[in-house]
């Protein structure tokens, strides 16, 4: 029920810089996820949405208003947090309703939507628990139930599922998004796992120390990375990447030249992703297998480029026995191939 | 799997507790036994004969319009000594927690009075407010006040209390920094989102959390107030004036070592024990049942 305007945000601590600039407009009811590394300014960016981190320079802006210098609690939101940050002396039914109570809700009001809440995410017969007595993904859904109750015009997620075991982490993943397409809530969401961004964005920003890389829908990010590190980034395992030098749409890789259908000159770092390559047994192209990663539905096979002495990594469908030091041949497709200005790692 | 550690024969772990039994016995059990004997007897005042009383010393005590008005003198004592060196302390420290820059100088330097010796407390306080030549009763003086705590009971309670609690201020603010600084952030961040502002957030959250210290500290300052500021109380006002701030613990002194009348001392300081004991169970069985988490 609200958009979000970054403007040309920065964050400095001190004399550091940590956040350079970031600008993206979010539409109402988008559900954006911040991705990268840690360290990358990512929750910095969402405390600043969120109001626990002054803006040092730029604006931002949630339904038009300016709210750089509001309250978090004026800035109509709700944040979801890592470690849940639970009261931990109150019942779940009284962590819910903190928010109303706060803001002087009739209680019979607050019964209402806390109970409706509840029932929304399965919490019913926890409602009387206090949050040392539920498990890791109740807890979860007891924080988002908090977030919900107060119905902000922005969600804001800080790493939710990052403490939950990896079956629990993929269920949730659908639960939020299920949850936030009913309610229609605009969303911002910081994970550092490139799946999760991949699986639950409408659009997301890759960030990197401190810059937006690529801000854009999943799908276009996979197929047209803006930079390197965004194209590393995404997509798993991520791609490869090997320096090389690219003469009349053709491109040189070790002894072998394939074509290329690009309007690069010179030395350009390439790039393609494992699983685009065609293992052909008549191919230019050759690996020099070290490790195989059986996955059951594909192999992972890393090794040497043939020719170099890049590491590769190839993913092959079904179960493949290699053996290292097996050299494998395999071509590329054109229009798989990737190229990215050596020095500052933009596409070409 | 077990966890535990166990010892294969038990003379390691006898000795290893030894230590700690030890010292528990030759100074508190052994003192403490000899003193419950000791309050069945009268012994005359040069210690030379000793006569079987049975229970008369406590029957004395206990209708000795003095020794009842030297407990609710304790009541009071201890009551105001808990209050005034456990709010200031909690505020100080939710002072020094909200502070970003200098906050480690500050911190050190709120921690310093508790160096200080509570009989050297005593003689600092007793200096500032001496009715003759002491700085804040000559201020009190010029603006119309005539502070005289050696004739003023009420006066004489009031210096005795903020004697014996500013050391202690420290010691409590060192607990309450500490327990503060264990709050999770993000706990106090989503209070935050949630539209609770500082006091708000202090109240229903933080102070909610500090609970465990803040029972902790309850217990350990009462007893301070009871056994420990026996020094300030006889550096400053010894008792007086008119007994108006002679606690049991000071009354034990006096009646015994002064006064001479070891059985009746003794008797109180069986009292006393017995006091302390139940007071601890019930802050144990009651206070603790209402702190949280």
């Amino acid at each position: 029920m609200a958009t979000v305007e970054l403007n040309n945000v920065k964050k400095r601590f001190g004399l550091v810089e940590v956040i350079h600039g970031v600008s993206t407009k979010i539409v109402d009811g988008e559900f954006i996820v911040i991705v990268g590394p840690s360290g990358c300014g990512k929750s910095t960016l969402l405390r600043m949405v969120a109001g626990l981190e002054s803006v040092s320079e730029g604006e931002i802006g949630i339904d038009g208003k300016t709210v750089n210098d509001l309250e978090p609690m004026d800035r109509d939101i709700a944040m979801v947090f890592q470690n849940y940050a639970l009261y931990p002396h109150m019942s779940v039914r009284e962590n819910m309703g903190y928010g109303l109570k706060i803001a002087k809700t009739p209680k019979d009001e607050i019964l209402q939507k806390v109970d409706a809440a509840a029932k929304l995410l399965q919490l019913e017969d926890y409602l009387e628990r206090r949050p040392r007595d539920l498990s890791g993904g109740q807890r979860q859904r007891v924080a988002m139930g908090r977030a919900i109750v107060r119905e902000p015009s922005v969600f804001l997620f800080d790493e939710p599922l990052s403490n939950l075991d990896a079956k629990l982490r993929v269920q949730m993943r659908l639960e939020i998004r299920d949850l936030q397409a009913r309610l229609g809530i605009t969303t911002l969401y910081v994970t550092h796992d490139q799946v999760e961004a991949m699986t639950m964005a409408d659009r997301m920003i890759v960030m990197n120390a401190g810059r937006a890389e690529q801000i854009g829908t999943p799908l276009e990010v996979y197929e047209t990375p803006q930079t390197l590190f965004a194209a590393q980034f995404i997509g798993s395992p991520s791609m490869n990447v090997f320096e090389t030098t690219v003469a009349d749409k053709t491109l040189s890789v070790g002894e072998a030249i394939i074509p290329a259908n690009t309007k690069a000159q010179g030395p350009v770092t390439a790039g393609v992703r494992p699983e685009h390559i065609i293992a052909d047994e008549n191919g230019p192209l050759s690996i020099t297998v070290q490790m195989g990663e059986p996955l059951g539905a594909n192999t992972l096979l890393h090794g040497r480029l043939g020719g170099t002495s890049d590491a590769f990594t190839i993913s092959l469908p079904g179960v493949h026995h290699a053996v290292a030091g097996e050299v494998i041949r395999f071509s590329i497709n054109s229009k798989h191939l990737h190229f990215f200005d050596i020095k500052t790692g933009r596409r070409i | 799997m077990e966890k535990r550690v166990t010892f294969k024969g038990w003379l390691l772990p006898l000795c290893l507790i030894a230590p700690q039994v030890i010292v528990s016995a030759i100074f508190f059990f052994y003192p403490a036994a000899q003193a419950v004997w000791q309050s069945l007897f009268i012994p005359d005042p040069f210690g030379l004969s000793m006569q079987w009383v049975g229970l008369g010393n406590f029957e004395y005590l206990l209708s000795d319009p003095y020794y009842r008005a030297s407990f609710l003198t304790t009541g009071i004592f201890s009551i105001l000594v808990t209050l005034v060196s456990m709010i200031p302390a909690l505020f100080l420290a939710v002072v020094a927690d909200r502070l970003i820059k200098g906050a480690g100088a500050y911190r050190t330097m709120l921690i310093w009075p508790y160096a200080v010796a509570p009989a050297i407390a005593g003689v600092l306080w007793l200096f500032m407010f001496n009715t003759r030549v002491g700085v804040v009763s000559w201020y009190l003086g010029n603006l119309g006040y005539d502070w005289n705590h050696v004739l003023n009971g009420n006066e004489a309670m009031g210096l005795v209390v903020v004697s014996s609690s500013w050391g202690r201020i420290s010691y409590n603010f060192l607990f309450f920094f500490a327990a503060l600084q264990s709050v999770p952030k993000s706990v106090i961040e989503a209070a935050a989102i949630d539209g609770a502002r500082f006091w708000k957030r202090f109240w229903t959250i933080v102070l909610p959390l500090l609970s465990p210290t803040t029972f902790f500290l309850l217990v350990v300052n009462i007893v301070y107030a009871f056994f420990e500021t026996f020094g300030v109380i006889h550096t400053i006002t010894a008792g007086g004036p008119q007994q108006s701030t002679t606690i049991l613990v000071y009354k034990v002194f006096s009646d015994g070592f002064v006064g001479q009348d070891l059985g009746s001392s003794a008797a109180q300081s069986v009292i006393l024990l017995v006091v302390v004991g139940a007071l601890t169970i019930f802050q144990f069985k009651f206070v603790e049942r209402r702190v949280h988490y």
